[in-house]
């Protein structure tokens, strides 16, 4: 064989790359950023704002955004900026509700169906099927009508319709995975029941459950404040963001920040969820990685 | 002394409401102690047969002994039985838990055993297949398939079966891989007063490694031959 | 060698990680008009080194060479179009599983013709042609009902047939066989092979072909290079192997089980006096 390195000539040729973003600055991590951001701003709500949120002050309403209130006034003359800071608590507090609560049913209901397959299985998706195919933000609003508004009848409404999908992705990844050669060896070796399906199942049907629930945090995040928006989430005065673009909406034409700051606090939340759901889908699916 | 017998054993493939049968009216024996090889193409019912034998299908007809007992066609193995039944998969890849480190998988069913001296069987386990012990902390992906080949025969060696079922053991391994793990099955069957059913469509794995062997074609058995 | 005209000449070949952990560690070879096995388990950089003859290596690995030539043609700086021209045209390449590499909603037909309608402008009726021409060759029977049949009906032998059939079909100039058989009951491997080998003959093409079974594809080849850990650690003619003086490639050559070793241990390799002499080599 030739000695290679006494040819290292600068006449190496070497394969063309193509311009690519730095590693670091991917949607994960944007994501990442934007919900860490969030969840900060949402604890450091009180030391952060400059204005108790709730204290009205009819002299000042519906002031422009200036060097006092950056974000301007609603029309009780409350500092927007404050209210917005605020208004992010309940609706991290709902949205971490709604996915305790649907995330484990979803799952339970997914394994179960396709490790036991026959009836139970039949029975459990058909309930499935039934429960997603039910309009999500009408029975949200019914069930709310009856249960009376409030955050966690919110979140119990919401929950109530979003736990089919998990079940559903659950299930498929499950039967993907019944026949497969290390839970034939776990029967073997007498791994049955239960301890099959925690110790061995689960984990490999969390990670894209997770990736689910990222995803559909961004949804929540939107049902949230159209829960709110009609009235029937959050109660006045509490800051929610849904609430402010309600009520900013009477003066849009003539005072736009008072619903626009709010609209972009719910855009930003549902786009940075939607961000980390993307980039922990592209992190996880290996088929992504390109 | 017979460790397996057959009498007409038929296996089907159950999809829905759908039967299919693919393997016909299989007789044989299986002496304790030796290596039985079952050879053919793909598609001819060998790995069929021997999941049967493994208790991981049980859509069968006809009659099988098995380590002195009847089974009953229907149900799944339990107790001492499916314990002495053991089995080395053909894709080392696919047949350990891609989440359990090496510890987690081996120990799992010696602690549902309610044995005490696990680690001691470990580290026993791992030298005889000749892996290094510090690799117990590992996943499976950060071993070779020769290495994972190992780990999942110290999986089937644990549990101290009779029975060891070799489910194309070496034809996803490089061919001088291949080397190590044959002659490791045979170390390990002559220690260990060990039967083998072996599984390939490599005549010539078979004829190196088998006492025994039965030929088979379209869900039926072809030819029978003995090496002595 | 047999042939002036070299097909591949490559010096000093690297292939590297972005972290700098290199995976070919500079090699050199070259071949002309030649049936050339390139032989090593999995992990020597054998599948990395054909790949990067078809310009299929993934963006996130780094290539260099001192000299990477295909055809005369220095290639290592080609674009996905310039390789979209040589691929399928000049070189073509056969993969390990035809289950994976046949798309299983088209036709046979559809699929070996789709390199003539890429490459050449031919009219429907003879481009119909050549394919059941091409099928035949390659010793299908029914041609012309085998055209419209879809890969799940066939088997694994016939499958990796029509896989030939493609990559023969715009008759390039050499053809990398990467595992052409390990998918394939062993009783089909040899028949395959065979098949390779004469029709790379026939027609006075350059193969290369990879395996981790030196002793199966030995007998379809002229040439022998062995690879190890991402070096190429001998290289000799087929028929020198029996004795080869490398202790890598006497291992390889001889660790085969068969009927005449029952009762003794297989050869196996001792992978500390490879490394000791691979570092020899290097230095």
């Amino acid at each position: 064989m030739m000695d290679s390195t006494n040819n290292l000539t600068p006449h190496t040729v070497q394969k063309k790359r193509r311009f690519r973003l730095p590693r670091w600055l991917n949607t994960f991590n944007i994501g990442l950023i934007m919900v860490m951001m969030l969840l900060g701003l949402a604890l450091l709500a009180p030391l952060l704002s400059p204005f108790d949120p709730n204290v009205q002050n009819i002299q000042d309403r519906l002031l422009a955004p200036d060097a006092v209130h950056w974000f301007g006034t609603d029309r009780f003359g409350r500092d927007l900026f404050s209210r917005v800071l605020f208004g992010a608590r309940p609706t991290l507090i709902l949205v971490s509700l709604v996915v305790i609560l649907t995330v484990p049913i979803g799952l339970a209901v997914g394994i179960f169906a396709g490790y036991f397959g026959g009836w139970v299985e039949r029975i459990l998706m058909r309930i499935t099927d039934i429960v997603m195919s039910l309009p999500s933000l009408v029975i949200a609003l019914a069930l709310v009508s009856i249960l009376g508004p409030g955050l966690m009848n919110g979140a119990l409404a919401l929950a109530f319709t979003s736990w089919p999908s998990f079940a559903r992705q659950a299930r498929t990844e499950t039967l993907s995975i019944r026949r497969s050669d290390y839970l034939s060896a776990a029967r073997m070796q007498g791994v049955t029941g239960l301890r099959l399906i925690v110790g061995h199942i689960l984990p490999l049907v969390l990670p894209s459950a997770i990736v689910r629930a990222a995803l559909n945090l961004g949804g929540i995040i939107l049902a949230a404040a159209g829960l709110g928006f009609l009235g029937m989430g959050i109660q006045p005065p509490t800051a929610e963001w849904g609430s402010m673009v309600s009520s900013g909406s009477r003066v849009i034409f003539d005072q736009w920040w008072v619903a626009a700051v709010p609209g972009f606090a719910i855009l930003f939340a549902s786009l940075a969820f939607n961000l980390l759901g993307d980039g922990l889908r592209d992190k996880m699916d290996p088929r992504h990685d390109k | 002394m017979n460790l397996i017998e057959l009498n007409d054993v038929s296996i089907s493939h159950v999809q829905g409401s759908e039967r299919n049968t693919v393997v016909h009216d299989v007789n044989l024996t299986v002496k304790a102690g030796e290596c039985f090889g079952l050879v053919g193409p793909s598609g001819c019912g060998k790995s069929t047969l021997l999941w049967v034998l493994a208790g991981l299908n049980p859509h069968w007809s006809g009659s099988i002994n098995m380590l002195d007992q009847p089974l009953s066609a229907g149900k799944v193995f339990t107790g001492d039985l499916r314990r002495r039944v053991q089995m080395v998969f053909q894709d080392p890849y696919a047949s350990l838990h891609p989440k359990h480190r090496l510890r987690r998988a081996l120990s799992e069913p010696l602690k549902l055993l309610g044995y005490q001296d696990i680690d001691d069987r470990l580290s026993e386990g791992f030298k005889q297949v000749g892996l290094a012990e510090n690799m117990i902390d590992r996943y499976p992906h950060q071993l070779s398939g020769g290495q994972r080949q190992r780990v999942a025969i110290i999986r089937a060696l644990l549990l101290e079966p009779k029975l060891l079922l070799l489910d194309e053991p070496t034809s996803a391994l490089d061919m001088s891989v291949q080397a190590e793990i044959l002659n490791l099955l045979n170390d390990l069957k002559a220690k260990r007063d060990l039967t083998m059913v072996m599984v390939s469509h490599d005549p010539d794995v078979v004829d190196y490694m088998c006492d025994h062997a039965v030929t088979m074609k379209a869900g039926r058995i072809d030819q029978e031959k003995f090496y002595n | 060698m047999t042939n002036n005209s070299s097909l591949i000449r490559i010096e000093s070949l690297k292939i590297g990680l972005e972290d700098g952990t290199e995976l070919v560690k500079g090699i050199d070879f070259s071949m002309g008009r030649e049936r050339v096995a390139l032989v090593g388990e999995s992990g020597s950089g054998k599948s990395l080194t054909a790949r990067s003859l078809m310009g299929l290596l993934p963006d996130s690995l780094h290539v260099q060479a001192d000299r990477f030539e295909l055809l005369g043609e220095a290639v290592l700086p080609y674009n996905q179009r310039q390789w979209n021209q040589l691929r399928g045209k000049q070189v073509a390449m056969v993969l390990q599983d035809p289950k994976y590499a046949l798309n299983p909603t088209q036709n046979i037909g559809r699929q070996v013709a789709e390199p003539l309608v890429l490459h050449q402008s031919l009219s429907k009726k003879v481009r119909i042609e050549k394919v059941e021409h091409m099928l035949d060759a390659v010793g299908l029977p029914n041609p012309a009902q085998l055209r419209k049949m879809y890969p799940h009906q066939l088997s694994g032998g016939m499958g990796q047939r029509v896989m030939l059939a493609i990559a023969l079909i715009n008759d390039p100039q050499f053809l990398i066989a990467d595992e052409p058989t390990s998918a394939l009951d062993h009783a089909v491997r040899d028949q395959v092979l065979e098949l390779i080998s004469s029709l790379v003959e026939e027609r006075n093409m350059g193969l290369l072909l990879i395996s981790h079974d030196l002793q199966q594809v030995a007998d379809y080849c002229e040439r022998v290079l062995v690879m190890y850990q991402g070096q190429l650690i001998d290289q000799l003619a087929a028929s020198e192997l029996s004795n080869a003086s490398h202790p890598y490639t006497k291992t390889l050559w001889s660790c085969r089980p068969n009927i005449d070793k029952r009762g003794e241990s297989l050869p196996i390799l001792d992978r500390k006096q490879i490394a000791s002499l691979t570092e020899g080599a290097a230095r």
